[in-house]
């Protein structure tokens, strides 16, 4: 069922999905008369593709536009810069309508179960509507393949006629699911997908993503915050800070080997369920800086352990260190 | 002799609904002594909170009745008058929430809110109880904190909050501090600067703190020993090295398998636990894990086991605690769904 890893390496380059190319989205920040005094930095030139059947790790601590960048590319929020190409075509060019059939192959699911599924309508209803909006099969068609969505996510059948509530949260967020797989999408944007759920439930939702990841040929874009899960399910993860991406490295090779100071640190904070594999701890000062007025040069360089003159005046640009693994620090 | 900083004796707290009496807390026993960091982990809807609300007796006593002991340097608290427990709560013992946003009153500012207690408690001036309040905010590691007393809750970070909780904690220096998920709001280098703090003051204090939290990982970092909850019990206590090395539940065993390793296998299946938690209306008879559990017999359906206590002191409530152990090194002891 499962792909090994090697295979997955042989299907990866030609297979590229989706490119982001300089994405950047910052919100401007409007007085009352919409005079617009400034920007909050959300993201900030990030770029990365997304592959068949694999998945893409974002992680990053919160305000570091993890989310923003999976918003910006489903034009949920538009972004202000950079563009998204999707089968060839630069899918931020075009008029709403045309993406309309666009969005039909990248689907979103949302961190909270609880506030992302409609409390007035049947979970049936709630999976048809997808494939209502982008007119897709008769009604008996569409209510089959609702019914068969729901076995595949493991719901029984005959609670298509319940509504959200009757649900547990781990249970509402396969039906988020399920609805996510309805339009047979090709990309999946998974924001913290599994970070409102219990630990005992958490693996059930993980066991089902890459069930499902191979069997309709899927490409994740997997938003979250806690690294042991990103490093479960991801093949290669991105590391963000204040709008930025610091690092990307395929995850074994992240792990093993992590560049970036804050990377390090942020593995570094993790704590491990295992009392005898305790390590050296890199505790990293004082917090995040305002994405407002973000600090001049390298982002980081007011927390850095290492920062030098340079970095308070030059910002480091994303580099090859090796096969698949960038950095963007003037450390390297 | 001396007593034990906290003994918690068969508690038990209900609570009166709509629906009829709900038992949140069922028959809970554990200890905490001076300098000793004791871990309370459980999914939730377990209890765990509502075993620290009732040590401070915070639940609104109208609704909710208590049963068993909660000796506190051998008194009792459930039986103390409401006049009397004003003096332990936030002096003898204190409690931190987990989010500090809702949990600091946005009117007043940081100083006043920490100066409130220690003015209450230790009968000091407002000028000395400011001058306190800066103390405890450079303890807890908040820079130039004579400007930031002035500063209101929303000024601050969420980091600078939870610090700002800790220090109107520990301004009375209590025996005692109960931190209920004091770090799940907070980013992971945010998290890794508090639990610090908290275990420096603990050495340094002399405290007894009860970490109630859901994350395994905290446990492994602070906690000396470890409570596991599961629907209103304690089902597993132990050593916290005992706990990650031969848990006997399978309840704990289960938990302890179902969490992405940092440093397992990528490849292999996660397991997990099948089935969800039943509500606490309707509590399973006989065993409270048997319909979720892979050991479960007919005796587990039907009679309810008790807490034993083992030779190496590790508690465990399982008929078949034994027979766990003998599986130690078979890692599918629980059956994925």
């Amino acid at each position: 069922m499962l792909l090994k890893q090697h295979d997955k390496e042989s299907l990866q380059r030609d297979n590229s999905v989706l490119q982001v190319r300089n994405l950047k989205k910052y919100f401007p920040i409007a007085s009352p008369f919409g005079r617009v005094s400034g920007h909050v930095k959300a993201v900030e030139s990030v770029s990365f593709d997304l592959f068949e059947s694999r998945t893409l790790g974002l992680v990053g601590e919160s305000g570091c536009g993890k989310s923003t960048t999976g918003r910006s590319i489903l034009r949920l929020i538009e972004p202000s810069d950079g563009s998204v190409i999707y089968k060839g075509e630069d899918v931020l060019k075009l008029k709403q309508k045309q993406f309309q059939k666009y969005r039909r192959e990248m689907q979103m699911v949302f961190q909270d179960p609880h506030s992302s599924l409609n409390p007035k309508k049947r979970i049936g209803e709630l999976i048809e509507e997808p494939m209502e909006i982008h007119k897709i099969g008769t009604k008996s068609e569409r209510m089959e393949r609702a019914m068969d969505l729901l076995r595949r996510t493991g719901i029984r059948e005959d609670q298509y006629f319940r509504f959200p509530h009757e649900f547990s949260g781990g249970q509402r967020q396969r039906i988020g699911i399920a609805r996510a797989l309805a339009v047979d999408p090709s990309v999946i944007v998974l924001d913290e997908p599994v970070s409102a759920l219990d630990v005992s439930i958490q693996s059930q939702v993980l066991n089902l993503l890459e069930e499902i990841q191979d069997e309709f040929k899927l490409s994740y874009l997997f938003i979250s915050h806690d690294l042991s899960v990103v490093r479960h399910i991801a093949d290669e993860i991105g590391v963000m800070y204040l709008g930025h991406m610091v690092e990307k490295a395929p995850t074994d090779d992240l792990f093993a080997n992590p560049l970036h100071p804050y990377t390090q640190a942020l593995l570094s904070a993790i704590p491990i369920p295992d009392r005898k594999q305790r390590r050296e701890r890199i505790i990293i000062k004082g917090d995040v800086p305002s994405p407002i007025d973000p600090p001049k040069g390298c982002v980081f360089h007011t927390r850095c352990p290492f920062a030098m003159e340079q970095c308070k005046t030059v910002t480091p640009v994303m580099q090859q260190h090796s096969t698949g693994h960038e950095v963007a620090c003037h450390l390297y | 002799m001396s007593h034990p900083l906290l003994e918690v004796k068969e508690l038990k707290t209900r609570f009166s609904t709509e629906k009829g009496t709900i038992t949140a807390v069922d028959g809970v026993t554990f200890n905490v002594d001076y300098g000793e960091t004791l871990g309370v982990v459980g999914e939730s809807g377990c209890g765990k909170s509502v075993t620290a609300e009732s040590i401070m007796r915070l639940l609104n006593e109208k609704s909710t009745k208590y049963g068993g002991e909660i000796l506190y340097k051998g008194r009792d608290l459930l039986s103390l008058p409401e006049s009397k427990m004003l003096d332990i709560r936030g002096n003898e013992i204190s409690m931190i929430f987990q989010d500090a946003m809702t949990s600091l009153n946005p009117v007043f500012t940081i100083g006043d809110q920490i100066a409130e207690s220690i003015v209450v408690h230790q009968k000091l001036s407002k000028k000395e109880a400011m001058k306190k309040a800066v103390e405890m905010l450079r303890v807890t590691g908040i820079p130039s904190p004579e400007k930031r007393i002035h500063e209101y809750p929303h000024e601050i970070s969420g980091g600078m909050r939870q610090r700002v909780m800790i220090a109107m904690a520990l301004s009375c220096q209590p025996s005692l501090l109960i931190a209920d998920e004091p770090t799940t709001a907070l980013d992971v280098t945010i998290q890794a600067q508090i639990l610090e703090v908290i275990n420096e003051l603990k050495e340094e204090l002399n405290m007894g703190v009860i970490m109630i939290t859901h994350d395994l990982g905290v446990v492994a970092e602070v906690c000396t020993r470890v409570a596991v909850m599961y629907l209103g019990q304690v089902i597993e206590e132990a050593d916290v090295d005992t706990l990650f090395d031969s848990p006997r539940h399978p309840y704990t065993r289960g938990l302890l398998q179902s969490i992405p390793k940092i440093n397992g296998d990528r490849e292999q299946k996660l397991h997990t636990i099948k089935g969800v938690v039943p509500a606490l209306d309707n509590v399973p008879k006989g065993c409270r894990f048997a319909p979720r559990c892979s050991f479960a017999t007919e005796k587990c359906l039907e009679e309810a086991p008790v807490l034993d206590e083992l030779p190496n002191g590790q508690k465990v409530r399982c008929w078949h605690h034994a027979r766990i152990k003998e599986r130690e090194d078979v890692p599918d002891a629980i059956e994925a769904t």
